[in-house]
């Protein structure tokens, strides 16, 4: 178990690296001439010298990039070329923010899919029917769709949420559930869809499995049988859909999070790429990335623990 | 006639096998879902194309004078914050949004395809090297990667959705290199590479046809995440102002949307509307594939087709069931009596296939019954219906099993529950995938034993060992703390015997527990059954089409055919003496012990 | 005395070690056979016994590590894949599985004219061959046009046989070909092969696990364990007097189909293993 933690943690690093790598040349290539952009077509000639000298864009890219990476290492990303404010306050303020919302998503999602997938494997009938036109549904309306909808119905028409701000669960219980409930419905919903219908399909996989007529034969209590030896066969693969949907809900989050007007990275992110803020642009690159990795790792590790075979890989 | 049935080609009339002759296409127009979605798609389509035809007026003109108009007044939807018709807008936006989405889809699946048949074909390094690069694709979000884009490619609609779309090769890829995979070690595959097809065209011929649907069904999805991610760009503000899209649409009418609400109605109302159809076809399409082929269920399909078309035949000449008299009056008592039998699937046309029809036998304590038959004579259906575990669907349509008098046909199911694992056990056929992958052995053989017999957690521990000892595992230990894939399948068969074994029932039903396995470890596991049999005085109900097996191990005998049991008693009579034409045919079958090939002479051919 | 059609030379098969500190894998570990022209040679074994192999290295299936394979004279070990290709025409293949060993989504037609246009033989000449295969094998004209999951698995066997004999090959490798089939359908399969290598005179290297079977058909057998041959000779000799003590084993260990044989077969069984001095350490 240990060597397999280490394995998929080197991975990651790696991943991490690629994207880092990939994402600074990239950017910059297409960049063209920075400080033009920032300054606008009327700075004469010498301004737009001293200001790429400023930013240190008159080096070469490749000795550039590893400066870049040497402080990044040590969690300096820079400050952003139009708010001058350090790029890993600014990302770290606005972190929790999207976290809350995205985990929360996660843990909603999971625990919603969890119930009817199995109840429409097990059960089938109008639980069925439900999960079917529920993965329809959340497949196909964009979350931001919902989102747009349910502030317009529930925000504007009733009082019991508040469209838009974020209230810390530090601060207020109820501010935080009145500003965060209505967000992550939205986000949760076309992970649901996934997610559920995931379930349903590889619990209903598992119940085929010759084993399970076997386990049967020897007399153990149905609930036995599904609740301990089938859920634990069917984890598997809806855990690593779950782990698909996660990438997917860090995306929905910038776009509900521009809806619902709530101060996360989601919001930032859009400033910053509307403008062209590259400092800020790779350290949302190399955070977002980074929090992927760590949650597909403890889904590997989740993995790995419900199926032995799957150490092996 | 025996011949005629097992070589009779399967003509199944039934509705479903009928479908599955048409082609997937015209299915698809039959099956509602898929109908509904493909007239949504054309309308939506239409409409785009013959925009112009449907409005005169232009979807970029502005008009300072007739900003945020209702309805009416000339104009179908009214005007949008900047005084343009909303009407025209959701026409002509519908041309880029679908075209948009289409490059998407289509550079998408160009790279994932390609890379995918390539790798899965030819694996090694090409594989695990696009599999990495797959990895890391997928580990961003995409909309994080298009605002990277987009802030220094600036806002263009075509390179957003060409970036996005090698976003979504991964999709393709990874479902294609399954699908290749899969199929690359079939051996129709080696069959067509031994008859000198080129890879080329194995490819295209054999692995692209089994692929062909799903790849079609994952276009539709990728389609419709492409218009939702450009809405949602767009949406954002960071598309392109100048050209007309449904996402621009929204992002106007949500900045207006305290002034006029319903304005972000129309475009919310196609964009859901096309995800829908998108998604209602690719579920359709996924519905037909999986009625039409379940390569899983093949085997069974077929024996339980056969089953049909043999029960469907008239019934033998002179085929009443004979029976052999037993010379000594029987010495024990009858454990299990099975009378009258009949063991049935109903179909959806209201119709019931009968598998088991009127099937009669005893089983007395102590005795070794085989049961015997061949593919589709419904020897499994009877064994599995005295447990009561028959696969879904399949119900007792008459008759009594009577166990020490009490009847399992209509026992309760919680009664059932007591029976099994206490009074009746189960060995099934292949041993290997009778166990549960995600727990080790030990507890596997633990579990039953406290929850039946109420021991604790080390008594259990103890009598399991014993048992894995007394079917002479060597390391009972060890064995006791792996997990199934890593023992061998005659050590699988022999856990699960020890599994039978360990309530201590007085019968065990043996489901051609040698079969999957190897000749010499057969006849080890035929010796351990001899050998529990002798020290344990439990019956044994061995269902099996192998007439040595039968006469290695069994006391009586039964042979059915055809649902039906057409002859039955002691082996050693039957051996001697068979009398039913069938069983006679089957005699005939087997291979004359004595007779060899002649010797070897230079073919005049 | 002809001479050989098929030999095999001290031929070995490894497959190389997955990831680190594991070792190659011998699946054959330097076999020697030969087949004569129409002859039938059936080689024996169980599972691991490598028999499979040794027909998938003659197909050009399984990668060649040392040794040789000389077929008509020419060495075919180690063809690249265009002229592995031309072989097509002289060694086929009937697999033992009939139900993956034909594309599911093809006609019988098209799996049937296949290998005939891969030869650029015409569409009409590839029909009439196709209708006179199935007359040979048995099958009515009218399967031509239906997909394989219409077909019992005896019917099956029939139909990967014609797509074998397609092309006249002068050697076909018949792997396992009637395990899978029901005990009535399997003596009238192994008949069809008989009558069918006394017609066209063409050569069968026969692998089954049942000593039985390969009896019925072969000219002379070979038995193999853990890559190599262990036992050969006259079919007839092998199969019912052998001498090598794994042959003895797997002889003794097939049931007979008789109660009173096969009792005595048993204390037979139980005598060899009490005097063998390897404990039974096969706990498999």
């Amino acid at each position: 178990m240990l060597r397999f933690t280490v394995r998929r943690l080197v991975h990651g690093a790696l991943q991490l690296l690629v994207i880092a790598t990939a994402a600074y040349l990239l950017l910059y290539l297409a960049a063209g001439n920075v400080a033009r952009t920032i300054l606008g077509p009327d700075a004469t000639a010498a301004t737009v010298a001293a200001k790429n000298h400023e930013l240190g864009l008159d080096t070469p890219l490749l000795s550039r990039f590893f400066t870049w990476l040497g402080h990044a290492v040590t969690g300096n990303f820079g400050a952003s070329w139009l708010t001058s404010q350090p790029v890993t306050t600014a990302i770290l303020s606005r972190l929790e923010v999207t976290l809350t919302l995205v985990l929360g998503a996660v843990v909603v999602s999971a625990l919603v899919s969890a119930v009817l997938g199995v109840w429409a494997a097990l059960r089938g009938g109008w639980v069925d029917r439900l999960v079917q036109v529920v993965s329809v549904l959340g497949f196909a309306i964009p979350g931001f769709l919902v989102a747009v909808f349910l502030v317009r119905a529930l925000a504007l028409g009733t009082h019991w949420f508040k469209p838009t701000g974020y209230v810390p669960l530090t601060t207020s219980l109820s501010g935080w559930v009145q500003t965060v409930t209505l967000p992550i419905i939205a986000l949760s919903l076309a992970t649901i869809a996934g997610v559920s219908q995931q379930i349903r399909g590889s619990v209903t996989d598992a119940l085929r499995q010759d084993w399970v007529r076997t386990l049967r034969s020897r007399g153990l209590p149905e609930g036995r049988v599904v609740f301990k030896h089938v859920l634990r066969n069917a984890g598997g693969p809806a855990l690593s859909v779950l782990a698909l949907s996660f990438v997917g809900l860090l995306g929905g989050a910038v776009i509900v999070e521009e809806v619902f007007g709530i101060p996360g990275l989601g919001q930032v992110s859009v400033s910053a790429t509307s403008q062209g803020d590259i400092p800020m642009v790779m350290g949302l690159v190399v955070a977002v990335g980074t929090i992927v990795i760590v949650v597909n790792l403890a889904i590997d590790i989740l993995h790995g623990f419900l199926n032995p075979k799957a150490r092996l890989s | 006639m025996s011949e005629a049935v097992s070589e009779a080609p399967v003509l199944d009339v039934s509705s479903e096998l009928r479908a599955v002759h048409s082609h997937l296409a015209r299915r698809m127009l039959r099956n509602p879902f898929g109908l509904l979605a493909l007239v949504i798609l054309a309308i939506i389509v239409l409409g785009a194309l013959l925009a112009p035809l449907l409005t005169s007026y232009n979807p970029g003109a502005a008009s300072v004078t007739n900003v945020l108009l209702p309805p009416g007044h000339g104009h179908l939807l009214g005007t949008d914050g900047a005084g343009r018709d909303v009407w025209a807008r959701l026409l002509y936006g519908a041309r880029y949004t679908l075209a948009g989405a289409l490059l998407a889809t289509v550079v998408a699946a160009i790279i994932g395809i390609s890379a995918g048949l390539v790798a899965g074909y030819y694996g090694k390094w090409f594989e695990s090297t696009s599999s990495w690069i797959t990895n890391v694709l997928m580990a961003l979000p995409g909309i994080v990667v298009l605002l990277a884009a987009r802030a220094v490619l600036g806002p263009s609609l075509w390179i957003i959705m060409v970036i996005f779309g090698i976003l979504l090769a991964p999709a393709f890829y990874r479902l294609v290199v399954a699908a290749v995979s899969g199929v690359r070690h079939e051996l129709f595959v080696d069959a067509a590479r031994v008859s000198g097809v080129s890879d080329a065209r194995i490819i295209a011929r054999h692995i692209l046809t089994v692929v062909r649907a799903p790849i079609i069904i994952q276009a539709a999805i990728v389609a419709g995440i492409a218009i939702a991610i450009q809405a949602g760009l767009d949406f954002l503000g960071l598309g392109d102002p100048t050209i007309p899209t449904w996402g621009n649409m929204l992002n106007d009418g949500f900045t207006n949307l305290y002034r006029d609400p319903q304005l972000v109605l129309w475009p919310a109302l196609a964009i859901a509307l096309t995800c829908i159809a998108f998604t209602l076809f690719a579920n359709a399409l996924r519905d037909e594939l999986e009625r039409s082929a379940r390569p899983a269920r093949r085997r069974r399909a077929a024996a339980t087709a056969a089953a049909r078309t043999a029960a469907a035949e008239p019934v033998q000449p002179g085929s009443g069931t004979v029976v052999h008299e037993e010379p000594d009056s029987p010495g024990s008592a009858t454990l299990l009596r099975v009378e009258g039998l009949a063991v049935g699937y109903p179909q959806p046309d209201g119709s019931i296939t009968r598998v088991v029809d009127d099937v009669s036998l005893d089983i007395r304590r102590g005795e070794v019954h085989g049961l015997i038959g061949e593919s589709g004579s419904g020897k499994t259906q009877t064994a599995w219906s005295v447990l009561r575990l028959l696969p879904p669907g399949g119900e007792i349509l008459a008759g009594s099993v009577l166990l020490d008098g009490e009847n399992l046909a209509e026992a309760s199911n919680a009664a059932m529950r007591d029976i099994r694992g206490v009074r009746i056990a189960y060995i099934p056929q292949e041993p290997m995938s009778n166990l549960d992958p995600s727990f080790t052995v030990g507890s596997q053989l633990t579990e039953p034993m406290r929850v039946k017999l109420g021991l604790s957690k080390s008594q259990a521990k103890t009598k399991a060992l014993e048992l894995l000892g007394r079917v002479h595992i060597p390391d009972p230990a060890r064995t006791f703390a792996s997990y199934p894939h890593e023992l061998s399948g005659g050590m699988a068969q022999r856990v699960l015997i020890a599994g039978a074994v360990s309530c201590d029932p007085s019968l065990i039903i043996a489901d051609e527990p040698t079969t999957a396995l190897d000749v010499t470890v057969q006849a080890e596991i035929l010796d351990l059954l001899r050998e529990l049999r002798e020290e344990l005085g439990v019956a044994v109900l061995i269902v099996t089409h192998n007439f040595g097996v039968v006469a290695d191990l069994c006391d009586r005998v039964s042979v059915m055919q055809s649902g039906r049991i057409v002859e039955t008693g002691p082996a050693r009579s039957i051996f001697a003496d068979p009398r039913h034409p069938y069983t006679r045919s089957l005699f005939g079958a087997i291979l004359e012990e004595d007779h060899a090939r002649g010797p070897y002479a230079v073919a005049a051919a | 005395m002809s001479e050989p059609l098929l030999i095999v030379n001290d031929l070995v098969v490894e497959y190389p070690a997955k990831g680190v500190g594991r070792h190659a894998f011998q699946a054959l570990k330097g076999v020697s056979v030969d087949i004569r022209p129409g002859e039938t040679v059936g080689l024996v074994g169980e599972s691991g016994s490598g028999k499979s192999t040794l027909g998938r290295a003659i197909l050009g299936l399984a990668p060649v590590t040392s040794g040789s394979i000389t077929f008509s004279g020419r060495d075919i070990g180690s063809l690249p894949r265009r002229e592995r290709r031309a072989l097509s025409s002289e060694i086929q293949v009937v697999f033992q599985d009939p139900y993956s060993s034909l594309n599911p989504s093809l006609t019988i037609e098209q799996t049937l004219t296949e290998p005939l246009l891969v030869q650029r033989i015409s569409k009409e000449d590839a029909g009439a061959r196709v209708r006179n295969l199935l007359d040979q094998v048995k099958l009515p004209r009218d399967a031509l046009g239906r997909l394989p999951r219409e077909f019992s698995g005896g019917q099956r066997q029939r139909i990967a046989i014609a797509r074998a004999l397609a092309l006249s090959p002068t050697l076909v490798v018949c792997d396992e070909p009637v395990s899978a089939l029901d005990l009535s359908t399997q003596a009238r399969v192994l008949d069809l092969f008989k009558e069918i290598q006394e017609t066209t005179g063409v050569a069968y290297l026969f692998i089954s696990h049942d000593l039985t079977v390969v009896r019925h058909l072969s000219h002379r057998v070979a038995v193999m364990y853990h890559g190599e041959i262990v036992e050969r000779g006259e079919g007839e000799q092998v199969t019912a007097r052998p001498t090598h003590p794994y042959t003895k084993r797997l002889l003794l260990a097939s049931p007979v189909p008789d109660p009173v044989r096969q009792e005595r077969r048993r204390s037979e069984r139980r005598a060899l293993l009490d005097a063998s001095e390897e404990p039974d350490a096969q706990v498999a």
